[in-house]
């Protein structure tokens, strides 16, 4: 028996992100299997857990929220490193029933986290996996390589595991039995080291009422081929209930914020369902979409690349394809 | 780097010397058919190249040398023999002098393990003020390597910089992240990871392709690094590639030229397959 920890991603206002919700969701299942108990790992970095956010993981079946408080700036990757190893260690050792897994949404972020505790406990960490299941015992992880053109399956050689997990890869759901979780408060002392690196400024970006993109079921994106109008896309995301994205060429133009880049070294999106409009394919691009459940291509270039891996590609003017599918989308929505 | 790791010499009154070391990694082409053979990613055959987003790395540093006058930009990479072609691009761009880690031991490792292998190489290299590195390898993406390799120096990591600057022995970087936009302040040494969106990576010009030819790079094993062969390859481990296998090419793929409805029968595929 084993128990799974899950970093708990919250918004500066104490609210879960809703990537959260599908880490508990695997944890779950994974702490099912081997009757352990699924814990929350909350970084009080300014933000308390919000009533509704307890509620929330109380739903979820998560049974412990672990505060992690320190004098020590938790906003810096290697001070939260620093609580989560002395969390895991005030759990036990994984093999006496403490925690095995730890869990957290695939970042950049997270990653330098996830790097400082691996360096400090001898974890093993998988990156950008997209399921996990235990095998004879053993934890197996699932991702796509090469920009979503291979698959792979990799397995964690060390006693405590750190899989972070892609947006999208698992449909969340609340416990059958819903618990009210037990919330704990670990006051950790951080190291000198961890200390040295200063946060002098923090903006926190604009909420646009729209999901997040990282983490959206649905994303429509614009390319080169929109000539700067993202009004029509702006139009079809709000019908769909998605967010918007863009490729380099369309941020580095400046239509459209360096925050909404799709790529391998902007936001690497896994939706449901992507919808590329003017959107070429340039290999970079593919990279960070190229694992999307459903992809659509309208292109006005025949040759486009993005058509060699379209489920559904349209060679025609955008300016004419999206306005009418929002429309034909809202007739439907009646 | 703990105490290796500072020792610029900075006679009084001179201007500080800065000693930059800048991590590279050769990787498979992105444009190239890649693969993965016994669950490592194949790096022979030619098609490798000095990973893209190390280039801005190396820009980063040739660019903070520039500006502070003096000071010197060392380039490390850990890999097979053509791996050596990586550091070379760098020292074609500018950079002072390599250091290449070759060792049949080290095949296998993970991200950990790379960084074990790097931290030895700095330590072995000495008086570093800044470690720079890129933001990812555009093969594994996994982005593990900067800030555990900070973590094994002891030094400060401040990644996914898009703008570094140098001020003093005090680093500052600007980083957008996916919810916020951060400014961190670290004393040196330090080591930072640096964007694409950092700089526009400078070509190797003709006389730089020249006097790449006489600069020194020094080839080290794990033995002359004094590193224990157990932290690293696939003994060290702590993750194994079980399977890995060509995704199968998307099925029932429709594609259609739009004549006047196109949006409409989109909007009846998204319904009928439940995608809306």
């Amino acid at each position: 028996m084993s128990d799974i920890l899950v970093l708990l991603d919250h918004t500066a206002d104490g609210a879960l992100r809703a990537s959260v919700r599908e880490l508990v969701t695997l944890a779950r299942d994974l702490a099912g299997a081997s009757s352990g108990t699924v814990r929350g790992a909350w970084a009080v970095d300014g933000a308390e857990p919000s009533a509704a956010a307890l509620a929330e993981l109380g739903a979820l079946g998560v049974t412990h929220v672990h505060r992690l408080t320190s004098d020590a700036d938790l906003r810096v990757a290697a001070v939260l490193a620093e609580g989560l190893a002395a969390l895991l260690a005030e759990l036990g050792d994984p093999t006496g029933g403490g925690v095995g897994v730890l869990l957290g949404v695939s970042s950049f972020e997270v990653k330098e986290v996830a790097a400082h505790l691996a360096v400090a406990t001898g974890a093993g960490v998988v990156t950008d996996a997209d399921a996990l299941e235990r095998v004879d015992g053993a934890l197996v992880a699932g991702k796509t390589v090469f920009a979503g053109t291979w698959t792979t399956r990799t397995a964690v050689r060390a006693a405590l595991a750190i899989v972070l997990l892609k947006p999208n890869s698992v449909v969340a759901s609340d416990a059958s039995d819903a618990v009210e979780p037990h919330v704990s408060e670990l006051a950790f002392p951080a190291s000198a080291a961890a200390s040295r690196v200063r946060v002098v400024e923090r903006t926190e970006r604009p909420a646009t009422g729209r999901p997040d993109l990282g983490s959206a079921h649905i994303v429509v994106v614009g390319g080169r081929g929109t000539e700067g109008d993202f009004t029509p896309l702006e139009e079809l995301a709000d019908v769909l209930g998605g967010a918007v994205g863009a490729t380099r060429v369309a941020t580095d133009e400046g239509w459209i914020g360096h925050d909404a880049q799709i790529g391998q070294t902007g936001v690497t999106i896994s939706p449901r369902l992507y919808i590329g409009a003017g959107v070429s394919g340039a290999v970079h691009h593919r990279g960070g979409m190229q694992a999307s459940g459903t992809i659509v291509a309208i292109n006005s270039d025949p040759d486009a690349p993005i058509f060699e891996i379209a489920d559904y590609g349209i060679v025609g003017d955008l300016t004419a394809v999206v306005p009418q599918l929002t429309q034909e989308l809202r007739r439907r929505q009646g | 780097m703990g105490e290796p790791c500072r020792g610029s010499s900075a006679a009084a009154g001179n201007v500080p010397r800065v000693k930059i070391a800048v991590c590279v990694k050769y990787v498979p082409d992105i444009q190239s058919d890649r693969q993965l053979v016994g669950g490592r990613t194949v790096r022979d055959g030619g098609d490798g190249t000095l990973n893209e987003l190390d280039e801005n790395a190396l820009e980063a540093a040739l660019s903070l040398v520039e500006a502070s006058g003096e000071g010197e930009v060392v380039v490390v990479t850990v890999g097979p023999d053509d791996a050596v072609d990586a550091v070379r691009r760098g020292l074609q761009m500018g950079a002072d002098e390599a250091v290449h880690v070759l060792d049949d031991a080290i095949v296998g490792s993970d991200a950990i393990g790379t960084a074990h292998v790097l931290a030895a190489a700095l330590r072995q290299v000495g008086g570093v003020d800044l470690v720079v590195t890129g933001m990812a390898g555009l093969d594994g993406l996994t982005s593990l390597v900067p800030a555990a390799l900070a973590a094994l120096l002891d030094v400060p990591a401040l990644p996914l910089a898009a703008q570094v600057d140098v001020t003093g022995s005090t680093v500052r970087v600007t980083r957008h992240l996916d919810h916020a936009t951060e400014v961190l302040e670290a004393d040196l040494p330090a080591l930072v990871s640096v964007t694409d969106q950092a700089n526009e990576p400078r070509y190797p010009n003709f006389k730089g392709i020249m006097a790449a030819k006489k600069k020194p790079v020094t080839t080290l094993t794990l033995a002359d690094l004094g590193l224990d062969a157990a932290l690293v390859g696939a003994a060290g481990a702590r993750t194994e590639v079980l399977e890995a296998a060509p995704r199968p090419a998307r099925e029932d793929r429709v594609l259609i030229t739009d004549t006047g409805d196109a949006g409409v029968r989109l909007a009846a595929y998204l319904v009928e397959n439940q995608l809306v």
